[in-house]
């Protein structure tokens, strides 16, 4: 016999698990009867109680791998780039390769933010904090990479219009130069994003921290914020203006990325799907990195609550429906190689699909990121965190070697038999990549120890309580109660 | 804290240079967001200027019941946004497209631009300058729009006297507040606070500096 905690219909079941729909009410986004005490609370004690082994633990581990880092950084630096496998033909490897992977990663962090914002998803205040912070993190990875494989890195203010005694300006109509501009803005649109979003937060610590040293940090980080209604009023207007903005960015971003390899000749790369294909596949992969982060996050750090099955389920969702944009582009590009009847664009995939030295990796991109993805069809899997979080990293290495076919096997043989050569990575190049993700995780672990993991007034406005009731609950109209916070009828806490 | 009781007096000693603390203002506290949105609407019908309401999160409807007018930061934000459109048209046009030098007394080799001919493409080709003209655009808006949004609302201001009221750190946390500044033309220290008990308030402090 079915209770009402046991029947799936009921509203209250939602308090277990928030993912079933019931049409005309809305799912809960905060579970277990929390009040804003409580989600202060269990956020802000994150950062002002003292971290878990766990912490210092995954804190050394990425540290040491920042270190591995660093390390092949300066071998890069001081013996030249020849150190990295790149040669002719494949004279773009791993170095872009990780850059256009960590750049795809940041975006998924904007779009949550910025695009779910715009399109009122209100369960994205659980996990738009962190995913800026991811993309921020990511951003800078990324980066890193084109400083750092120009070879004279010295001269890489050159890639800035700053004026010089030669008279020299770098070149406009290069995607190369696009880059520089559409990088740079994000990484300061992002920064600024997440800051502003930080700065009620922040005060919440400054206001809880019992350490004279974080109340005076976060004192100053908060910049005297005091919650102030027509505080409230512009930040909110600003919020949505960045939210606005940050939108196009995010679209453009990675347009621009991909018009490094549209705006080339070579087979496999000069194709006009590359800029929707590369947004989707940035989207897909971002929102795989948000899954691997929220998962055991809420696991170690105690929210549960605040990001629920329901936050898991919709970005599983977005992930499953991301993959599909991006298989579909896959087949786009081979269908339209053979329509094409361009002989270099058919042997080209050919040589990806079958004949090829890299045909391996193909098969594994597609495996990774056509057919694993499909599990999420399966509900039971979507709402199995663990499941969840090893689709979401095979989803990763997928995007991963999705970068590493397009480069490599279209560099690897392009029109010219003769041209033709082999490309395999150095100690070097791995130690950069393996070491990139020590970067990103220090990084992330500092964020997590150090400022607020979750949006605490975004969430606060969401739940029920925050919702003004115009006269009585029991003589409100119909209409009246048509809103977007309305509390669900039985709800136990006013 | 202090005292609401009119017959208390501070002793000052007459020799010694004590700063008195002035009462610059009355905040009420409450914990329901209802009664706080009630509560704005009275304080803004009984003709007050100088006042606020502070939440841990923006009240939806809070700036109707406070009569605060929209912002002219989205303006801000346009011109920001214009103006770096005709910033990236202008260097793109500039640094690619002409070489003279700019007129005295700028006349800076530094500055002259430099011609790039690539196999006969037009020297100023908008649509091939559109992506980074595009980024001046919106890099110019999100910089307008968060500064902008930082100037108007007095940002950093890092000494406020509501931060000597201990109940008011939980302005951030779970608790609202409503503050009535004593200079306020209506501000009347008998008649205010009357007004403010009569909207059911958790407690009334009165803030001083």
């Amino acid at each position: 016999m079915a209770t009402i905690y046991s029947d799936p219909s009921s509203v209250i079941y939602r308090e277990i698990d928030n993912a079933i729909e019931i049409p005309g009410k809305r799912a809960p986004l905060v579970l277990g009867g929390r009040d804003f005490t409580s989600v202060t609370e269990v956020v802000t004690d994150v950062n002002l109680r003292p971290a878990p082994v766990g912490w210092y633990i995954g804190f050394g581990v990425a540290f040491c791998l920042f270190l591995v880092y660093v390390t092949c950084v300066f071998l890069l630096l001081t013996t030249g780039v020849g150190v990295w496998g790149n040669n002719q033909p494949v004279s773009w490897a791993f170095d872009i390769i990780n850059f256009v992977f960590w750049v795809g990663i940041g975006h998924a962090g904007t779009l949550i933010s910025a695009i779910l914002y715009l399109f009122r998803q209100n369960w994205r205040t659980s996990i738009n904090r962190f995913a800026e912070a991811m993309t921020i993190f990511a951003v800078v990875c990324a980066g890193l990479y084109p400083a750092l494989h120009v070879g004279r890195v010295w001269l890489a203010y050159w890639l800035f219009p700053i004026p010089n005694q030669m008279a020299m300006w770098p070149q406009a109509r290069s995607p190369l130069w696009w880059d520089v501009f559409a990088v740079s803005t994000y990484a300061t649109v992002s920064l600024l994003f997440w800051y502003v979003g930080m700065i009620p937060d922040l005060a919440t610590l400054r206001d809880r921290s019992k350490a004279r040293l974080g109340q005076v940090a976060y004192g100053i980080a908060s910049l005297g914020w005091t919650g102030s209604c027509r505080h409230w009023h512009r930040f909110e207007r600003a919020y949505l203006l960045l939210a606005a903005l940050a939108t196009p960015l995010v679209l453009s971003v990675h347009s621009v990325v991909s018009f490094d390899f549209a705006t080339s000749q070579l087979p496999g790369w000069h194709t006009t799907i590359l800029p929707p294909y590369f947004v989707a596949g940035a989207i897909f992969g971002g929102f795989a990195m948000v899954l691997v982060l929220a998962i055991p996050a809420r696991e170690w750090f105690g929210l549960k609550d605040l990001i629920t099955m329901r936050h898991l389920d919709n970005m599983a969702k977005i992930m499953l429906a991301t993959g599909m944009i991006v298989s579909y582009a896959y087949c786009t590009e081979i269908f339209i190689a053979w329509y094409s009847g361009v002989h270099y664009e058919q042997s080209l995939f050919k040589f990806r699909a079958l004949g090829g030295p890299y045909a391996w990796s193909f098969w594994a991109m597609m495996f990774c990121n056509a057919i694993v993805p499909q599990l999420l069809w399966i509900r039971k899997l979507r709402l199995n965190p663990w499941v969840l979080f090893l689709i979401a990293n095979i989803a990763n290495i997928g995007m991963w070697w999705e970068r590493f076919v397009i480069i490599v096997t279209s560099l690897n043989r392009d029109f010219l038999p003769g041209s033709w050569g082999l490309y395999w990575p150095t100690y070097i190049e791995v130690g950069m990549f393996v070491g990139s993700f020590g970067l990103f995780f220090t990084l992330f672990l500092l964020f997590c120890r150090f400022l607020p993991i979750v949006a605490m007034a975004e969430v606060k406005s969401v739940m029920p309580q925050a919702h003004v009731h115009h006269g009585e609950p029991h003589k409100q109209t119909h209409d009246q109660r048509r809103s977007d916070y309305s509390p669900d009828e039985g709800h136990r806490k006013h | 804290m202090s005292s609401l009781n009119p017959s208390a007096e501070t002793v000052v000693a007459p020799s010694l240079d004590i700063e008195v603390p002035k009462v610059v203002g009355l905040a009420a506290e409450y914990d329901d967001v209802t009664r706080v949105t009630e509560a704005a609407a009275q304080v803004r019908d009984a003709g007050f200027k100088y006042w606020d309401v502070h939440s841990p999160f923006p009240i939806h409807g809070i700036d109707t019941a406070m009569g605060v007018k929209p912002t002219i930061l989205p303006w801000l934000v346009l011109t920001g946004g214009l103006t770096g459109c005709a910033f990236g048209i202008a260097m793109t046009w500039w640094i690619n497209a002409v070489s003279i030098l700019p007129p005295e007394p700028f006349n800076w080799v530094n500055l002259q631009g430099y011609q790039y001919l690539i196999s006969g493409k037009p020297l100023w080709s908008l649509p091939a300058s559109i992506p980074v003209i595009f980024e001046c655009t919106v890099l110019f808006a999100a910089l307008t729009t968060v500064f902008g949004m930082l100037l108007l609302n007095k940002l950093p201001m890092l000494y406020n006297p509501l931060f000597k009221l201990k109940n008011f750190r939980r302005a951030t946390s779970d608790r609202f507040f409503i503050v009535i500044d004593a200079g306020d033309p209506n501000y009347d220290e008998a008649k205010t606070l009357e007004l403010l008990r009569s909207t059911k308030p958790l407690t009334v402090e009165t803030v001083e500096d």
